[in-house]
């Protein structure tokens, strides 16, 4: 069934994709914390096998507040995409995403995002978008 | 910061989770492509589509995805690990590009190149914030331990109870 939606004006394609970009990012930066509180799941692995550690991420109520907004993220681009063009809603939301995930490790998850790993961000948010054309 | 490394092994994962990435979502697409529409209508449709093999790889090949995701993010930061995630995009074009033979666009290979500077640039960093070791003390004081740190702790007091 094609779909014959008008195209969205500039603040409600704006709104669209601000609402993946935030559900996106927060989904990701929770679920960071959740394994960083964890610890390596490798060593729990070696320690208690496969189950402990499935046990231990289904355990941490951080782990499912970010599986909840990345299912969010995931409905908001369903809806994004029903409205307006592929070719706009992956490279806007993938690289808006990666900067909005760099601010929020900074702040939130306290990682040092140096020189280095702003440059990399940037670079690799400018190939998105040139991949995506 | 000081240089955290990763093992052989760790870059065998953060490999994994740039390749299943876009497979996955490769085979998603030919699989929906190949199904008739489905409207909203017919929601059950959607649930029988999961049982064709390309769209029942595409979960499955997303499920390793996002374990070996969650791994890499219990031993990596979160900026280490999404430029890992993008440099996926790129094999999955030089894969169109040599084993699909489809014509790639400058502004495409441009891309490539960029994303490949960007993943090398944070590659050959550190992989992890580490604290000082001052800070780091308060931090073990105020902090509850991790679920791993408990489990070591479990095992040595194990050792010392069976001496």
């Amino acid at each position: 069934m094609m779909n014959s939606a008008p195209t969205p004006g500039f603040w409600a394609a704006t709104a669209m994709i601000a609402a993946i970009v935030l559900a996106s990012s927060t989904g990701e930066v929770l679920t960071a914390a959740a394994m960083k509180s964890i610890g390596d799941l490798d060593e729990i692995r070696a320690h208690s096998g496969m189950k402990g550690a499935i046990r231990a991420v289904v355990t941490c109520p951080l782990f499912f507040a970010g599986v909840g907004f990345l299912a969010l993220a995931f409905f908001s681009l369903l809806f994004a995409l029903n409205h307006m063009n592929l070719s706009l809603v992956a490279p806007a939301s993938a690289s808006l995403t990666l900067v909005a995930n760099a601010i929020l490790a900074k702040f939130f998850l306290h990682e040092n995002v140096d020189k280095r790993r702003w440059t990399a961000m940037i670079l690799v948010c400018i190939g998105v978008y040139f991949l995506a054309h | 910061m000081a240089h955290h490394r990763l093992s052989p092994h760790q870059y065998l994962i953060l490999a994994f989770v740039s390749v299943s990435a876009p497979l996955g979502d490769a085979c998603l697409s030919r699989g929906m492509t190949h199904l008739p529409p489905i409207s909203l209508a017919h929601p059950s449709w959607l649930i029988a589509a999961v049982f064709t093999p390309w769209i029942a790889l595409g979960i499955a090949l997303l499920i390793g995805f996002f374990a070996s995701y969650l791994t890499a993010l219990s031993w990596a930061d979160l900026t280490y690990v999404l430029p890992a995630t993008a440099f996926g995009n790129m094999i999955v074009e030089l894969l169109a590009r040599f084993a699909l033979h489809e014509a790639i666009s400058w502004q495409r290979w441009l891309g490539v190149v960029l994303i490949t500077i960007g993943v090398g640039f944070v590659a050959h960093g550190p992989s992890l914030t580490e604290r000082p070791a001052l800070l780091q003390g308060a931090e073990k004081e105020l902090e509850a331990p991790s679920f791993a740190q408990s489990l070591e702790a479990a095992a040595q007091l194990e050792e010392e109870t069976t001496r």
